[in-house]
């Protein structure tokens, strides 16, 4: 579904992601892991469009396609999302009609019809109950004064509604107590099917406890230095990044 | 005091004057040629002129006008879909001109509000005691020319506790076939208690002559009176607008006003002003004005409160696309007599393109001591993340930046009481905004 081949970018000047390789197929879910600042939610940036990176090398194929040739939007109508780490406030524009223009807006893409009101409201409503999304902040203005979970779990809500086939959760977990975490993680879950396939990045273990990854990689200054099962997981959870840090830098040093 | 001599002489020496014009009973006539003698000595602003120091309106005087309308410029209704508000129940009052066309319009009737022609209603009493009296305009040159020379207009008055079921939709049709300097003149009175949505749509039908339009409203609100007032100004290219709207708000009275500015006349200047002589009144003053190509959109509000126990509030949001060109200034004047006002005024801009232009300047004067007054003023451009944020959902760039429009506009749009109107303004901005991307 995705390959990324020595994928190499940086943001003003500055070399940040420095050759990532990395190979998604459907139905798998993939965690990212990885001390501050080593480059986790800039990946997820490249991938999903976002203007201030520049690719320098390699590149990225999501579907048979050169994701990097695409709009924003064109990655997201061809099945890319992207739950963000900071969800954007955008008073003045309400949940479901920001929702409807997106989803039109996919279908129109791919020459499918917009959706019926009545079938957008049966959908909504069954996205809504599937992933416990309070349906009072339908209607309110999108994320505005929504609390840290109620705008991940908008995010999840989302998902669920525009049923990509990569999603990547950047961070979903951060800024989450533990009963906003088991449910967010629980809509996921929800959401994962044979077809569909998930990157999580995360900066703790806890999410894995509740989103089970089939592989774990590490990544470390711009590169994955280590890929593994979940049990990676709980080693990095007991021993902290230090360690493959140290690794790493021995290996430079040979 | 003029440096624009054609124009200037042109009027002054070149058109019939206003002892030329035929009201019913010559009843204000006196007031035409006061008004007169006012223009002249005033003259014509420069932008040394204080209040036209951004808007050079010499420049949109420079061409040949004609005073001199079509008395009978046949409008069909269809060239006044246009003006056309859809799912909006309303009657209609179609101006062409500034002349009323009965025949195209449909009045209420039986109720305690009448309609007519200014020019028939001149020997009415309200008509005597409110023509032309409003402190704000006297020192208007265009204000004082247009009540020495306008053709017609529209006098409106409700009676005590009289209310309609429905708007009123104004629709001004202008129309040249050569150049014209179209005066039209609007009085509107509501006596006490009574209560009155007008919406004002402008149709413009003929660009290949300017139509310089340079109108005067005038709005008296009697005690406990409320008037919802919805201006609506989008033309066709080749136009020029001057308003004045001047209001006087007795006690107890409420004004909510509202002035949409939409492409696409080359110049729009709006002078609207309040004078509050009355206590516990209510001052709703929104205004949105989205312009595009090299527009100029030039908004002065003036807020007067004589009076103590008066709120007013204001809020002006522009979007500025293209070359566009935006101004905003926003007076209020708190006389030493009126303590206990609140008085608040915002203007926040979002420019969409590097070209375009605001210049805002709020301006406070405050001479009473128990009051609350504040005032803001704020330029952006769009938040990128938040363009971001739509376009990660599928939603493609233009589609994203109207959704975003829309949403800057929408403390304004939200405070529309008519859902018609709601819905119309917001397919508007879309329109508008879709267009200045693909351009």
């Amino acid at each position: 579904m995705l390959t990324i081949k020595n994928l190499h970018a940086e943001v003003d000047g500055k070399k940040i992601l420095k050759g990532i390789n990395l190979e998604i197929r459907k139905g798998e879910m993939h965690a990212i892991m990885g001390p501050n600042g080593s480059g986790k939610s800039s990946l997820s940036s490249v991938l999903a469009g976002r203007e201030n990176y520049t690719v320098t090398e390699g590149e990225v194929i999501f579907e048979g396609k050169n994701l990097l040739d695409l709009s924003p939007e064109d990655r997201a109508r061809e099945g890319l999302f992207l739950a963000f780490q900071y969800p954007v406030e955008i008073p003045g524009v309400s949940n479901l009609h920001f929702l409807k223009t997106a989803l039109n807006e996919i279908r129109t893409y791919h020459n499918l019809p917009p959706l019926e009101s009545k079938e957008f409201l049966k959908l909504t409503k069954e996205k809504q109950q599937l992933v416990d999304f309070n349906a009072n902040l339908m209607n309110r203005s999108l994320n505005e004064g929504f609390s840290g979970g109620e705008k991940k779990r908008n995010e999840v809500f989302q998902l669920a509604m525009l049923d990509p086939k990569l999603a990547i959760l950047d961070e979903t977990d951060s800024g989450l107590d533990i009963d906003a975490l088991r449910i967010v993680a629980a809509g996921v879950n929800k959401l994962r099917n044979a077809d569909k396939a998930f990157m999580v990045i995360t900066h703790y273990q806890r999410l894995l406890e509740y989103i089970v990854p089939d592989f774990v990689h590490v990544l470390y200054n711009g590169q994955i230095v280590k890929t593994g099962t979940k049990e990676l997981a709980l080693e990095l959870e007991e021993k902290g990044y230090d360690w493959l840090k140290e690794e790493v830098h021995q290996k430079e040093s040979v | 005091m003029t440096s624009d001599k054609s124009f200037y002489e042109f009027i002054s020496n070149g058109v019939p004057g206003p002892e030329q014009k035929v009201d019913a009973d010559n009843a204000i006539m006196p007031a035409r040629k006061l008004a007169f003698s006012r223009f002249k000595e005033l003259g014509l602003p420069t932008i040394k002129t204080e209040e036209w120091r951004y808007t050079n309106v010499q420049r949109f005087l420079k061409d040949a006008f004609t005073l001199a309308q079509e008395e009978q410029a046949t409008v069909t209704p269809d060239q006044l879909k246009a003006a056309n508000i859809p799912q909006l129940d309303s009657y209609r009052i179609v101006l062409v001109n500034g002349r009323l066309q009965a025949d195209l319009s449909e009045l209420p009737t039986g109720g305690k509000i009448t309609v007519s022609k200014l020019s028939d209603a001149a020997g009415n009493a309200q008509l005597q005691a409110w023509f032309d009296k409003h402190p704000h305009l006297q020192s208007q040159p265009f204000a004082a020319l247009n009540a020495a020379l306008f053709a017609d207009g529209l006098f409106i008055e409700a009676g005590v506790n009289a209310t309609l079921d429905k708007p009123l939709q104004i629709i001004h049709v202008y129309t040249a076939s050569a150049n014209a300097f179209i005066q039209p003149r609007h009085l509107v009175v509501l006596h006490k208690s009574a209560t009155l949505e007008i919406i004002e749509s402008a149709v413009g039908l003929n660009d290949s002559a300017i139509a310089f339009v340079n109108a005067v409203t005038e709005v008296v609100l009697e005690e406990n009176a409320e008037l919802w007032h919805y201006n609506i100004q989008s033309t066709i290219k080749n136009s020029r607008h001057i308003y004045h709207t001047s209001a006087t708000q007795k006690a107890d009275s409420r004004y909510h006003h509202f002035n949409f500015t939409l492409p696409s006349a080359e110049l729009t200047r709006n002078n609207l002003s309040v004078a509050l002589t009355g206590s516990n009144t209510e001052t709703n003053l929104h205004g949105l004005y989205l312009a595009t190509g090299s527009q100029h959109v030039d908004n002065h509000t003036f807020v007067d409160h004589l009076v103590p126990n008066c709120n007013s509030n204001e809020l002006y949001k522009g979007v500025l696309l293209d070359d566009a060109n935006g101004v905003f200034t926003g007076k209020i004047h708190v006389h030493q007599d009126a303590q206990k006002t609140n008085a608040f005024q915002q203007n926040n801009n979002l420019l969409m393109s590097e070209k375009a232009n605001i210049n805002s300047q709020p301006q406070l004067e405050i001479y009473a001591d128990d009051v609350k007054c504040s005032h803001g003023f704020t330029v952006g451009r769009f938040s990128e993340e938040s363009l971001f944020y739509l376009r990660s959902r599928g939603i493609g760039e233009e589609a994203a930046k109207s959704l975003l429009v829309n949403a800057f506009a929408f403390d304004i749009t939200d405070q529309v009481h008519i859902p018609a109107l709601q819905d119309f303004l917001a397919e508007k901005i879309r329109q508008y905004v879709a267009g200045a991307i693909n351009n």
